[in-house]
């Protein structure tokens, strides 16, 4: 549907490099990456505002770099929505197919339907500035839709509002998406945002794509020590492959040697374990495919609605307030944090 | 409030009060020194004014000015916006070159822009030859006046519209076009009804501009006389007497004409 073929192009102060990646029909695809990594020039050389110095842009499996953006066929919705201010909501909805010369009896029937179905005909004959950010994202989305867009551009569509109207306006994508089956790109350096919605994820660091993949294999299977930071890993070990048995290898990892399910057979790797994979216990839980490792809280920190303990073994866990008290966590006390051999990813070295 | 109290929000106020007090001086000026003239004119001496208004010479001369002034508006227009627009969108080399050029009217003297004017549209010079050959004149002629305030007031519409284009998010027009709209659909949709108001302010500074122009004027086009040279040529040979109603009778002229348009333009703001 979307394929980008090795893009490159520079600007004065940003560039994008070899970015490749294919999006297929149908399918909710989120550009993952922190603020400032290209992510929203990329949806721009998509939608046709950029051509790119270097690389193809594949619409449809038809060669698109050079089509200007009136074109392509794309709905897109930016980060402050962009509503023009001198028209209404109903104007603002209507112009697109107003640009596609559609009769005035047609332009009317399908407001009247986007706004119907997105629930916002009481908006109709309002200004944009009279509205409040949930509500122009509603319009700005009905905009981009009306036209029955082949290619749906979200750039940070959510990072505006406030937490608790991001979380019903994060259901209605799932929604429109689920009912329009509109092929979507969303950017947005949330990541809890794009494990919420996304079929796949592309993470994008510095104007390069790091790795495109599932969101499960996205956050448990990152492919490099930059990655797993990004996605929040937080144990990253290093570590020597010594031995291999039953699906399992033994890694070395200095006082300890931890089991883990991987397809590598040999060498140095890197190991990486997420936090909220770490049990904490007071005794030592015994099991083939799991790892318990002995060490002593060094510092706790409140991190959101939960906390993270850090221990002397050089590896940290986030834990509930309840555990806390019923574990009786405490610096210096000795603690087992216990995970399992198919929670640790290997990567080589 | 009592005393004490407003005193005490005086003191705390004191800075802003006392820069009120001494800002206040420069207003005073420019309102005394206007409302002296057409006070003593309209009050003291109304049939002067009555004289200069029926006297057809001053009211040629006062419709020359507003009309050339208005040519020279809508070339400023016509040929200001695309650059206006292309400054505010775009960033290529020499382009802080290019924006020195257009302040360059607003700095030096406006004599030296007339002599400057003359020497390239006299109708001895190539230029002049060639503009007469289709019967353009600038020598003493409607066209001189008309470049010279041309000259003197692109810089206040070109800078208007330039920020008024720079105060348009250029995100709305990608968006319009993702809508469909080709560039020029989403100029003329978008852009240029958004940046309108900057535009049209500036059109009137130019205007204004033009019409008080005399330095460059007087160097090119003596004859026919624009009012601000005819009040000085009645001042020169008849004093003060007879320049003063002229003067006044343009001021007032000016100010009715730029409150209309002002108050049309607000009308049509708030009709949007």
């Amino acid at each position: 549907m979307i394929t980008l073929e090795k893009v490159s192009h520079k600007w004065e102060d940003f560039s994008l490099k070899n970015i490749s990646f294919n999006v297929k029909k149908g399918e909710y695809f989120i550009i993952l990456g922190p603020t400032a990594a290209g992510k929203t020039l990329i949806l721009e050389t998509i939608a046709g505002f950029y051509i790119p110095h270097e690389g193809k842009i594949l619409l449809n499996e038809k060669e698109s770099t050079r089509i200007p953006p009136e074109n392509r066929n794309i709905g897109f919705v930016y980060q402050d929505y962009s509503l023009f201010p001198h028209m209404t909501v109903g104007e603002n909805i209507a112009f697109g197919l107003k640009m596609r010369k559609l009769p005035t009896s047609e332009v009317e029937t399908e407001v009247q339907n986007i706004i119907d179905s997105m629930n916002i005909s009481y908006l109709k004959d309002r200004s944009p500035s009279t509205l409040s950010g949930g509500e122009q994202q509603r319009v700005a989305l009905a905009r981009a839709l009306v036209i029955n867009p082949a290619i749906l551009l979200l750039d940070e569509p959510l990072s505006a509002l406030d937490p608790r109207i991001r979380e019903s306006l994060r259901e209605e994508l799932k929604r429109i998406h689920r009912t329009r089956g509109t092929t979507t790109i969303h950017v947005t350096h949330d990541q809890s945002e794009a494990l919420a919605l996304a079929d796949r994820i592309g993470v994008i660091i510095n104007g390069e794509v790091i790795q495109v993949d599932t969101p499960h294999k996205i956050f448990n299977e990152p492919i490099s020590e930059d990655m797993a930071i990004f996605v929040g890993v937080e144990n990253i070990i290093r570590g020597k492959i010594v031995s291999r048995e039953d699906g399992l290898v033994l890694v070395d990892i200095g006082h300890y040697q931890i089991r883990a399910l991987s397809n590598l057979t040999e060498g140095e790797v890197n190991v990486f374990i997420r936090p909220e994979n770490i049990i904490l216990s007071k005794v030592k839980l015994e099991s083939s495919a799991r790892n318990s490792l002995s060490g002593r809280i060094t510092k706790i920190t409140q991190f959101g609605a939960t906390f993270r303990i850090y221990m002397d073994n050089g590896l940290s866990a986030l834990v509930t307030k309840q555990a806390i008290e019923e574990l009786g966590l405490r610096i210096e006390e000795k603690v087992y944090a216990s995970f399992k051999a198919t929670a640790i990813h290997l990567i080589r070295r | 409030m009592s005393i004490a109290s407003a005193l005490r929000a005086a003191k705390r106020q004191s800075l802003s009060l006392i820069f009120l007090v001494i800002g206040a001086v420069l207003v005073l000026f420019t309102i005394l020194t206007l409302i002296n003239m057409i006070f003593r004119q309209i009050v003291l001496e109304p049939e002067g004014l009555l004289e200069a208004a029926s006297d057809p010479e001053v009211t040629k001369s006062i419709l020359l000015t507003l009309y050339a002034s208005l040519l020279a508006t809508l070339i400023a227009m016509i040929l200001g916006t695309p650059l206006a627009y292309v400054l505010a969108r775009h960033d290529f080399p020499g382009k802080s070159i290019v924006e020195s050029i257009i302040d360059v009217p607003v700095i030096i003297p406006h004599s030296v822009a007339g002599i400057a004017l003359y020497a390239l549209f006299m109708s001895r010079s190539p230029v002049g030859k060639a503009f007469s050959s289709v019967g353009i004149i600038f020598e003493d002629g409607l066209w001189g006046i008309v470049v010279a305030m041309l000259f003197v007031s692109a810089p206040f519409y070109v800078n208007a519209a330039r920020e008024g284009f720079q105060s348009v998010n250029p995100r709305l027009d990608r968006v319009a076009r993702t809508l469909g709209a080709s560039q020029w659909k989403a100029f003329y949709r978008i852009t240029l009804p958004l940046a309108i108001r900057h535009l049209f302010s500036g059109a009137i500074m130019a205007w204004a501009r033009g019409i008080s122009e005399f330095g460059a004027v007087i160097m090119i086009a003596f004859y026919p006389m624009i009012a601000p040279i005819l009040i000085f040529y009645k001042f020169t040979t008849h004093g003060l007497k007879a320049a003063q109603p002229i003067a006044v009778l343009l001021i007032l002229i000016c100010l009715v004409v730029f409150i209309a348009l002002r108050t049309s333009s607000k009308y049509w703001e708030r009709r949007k």
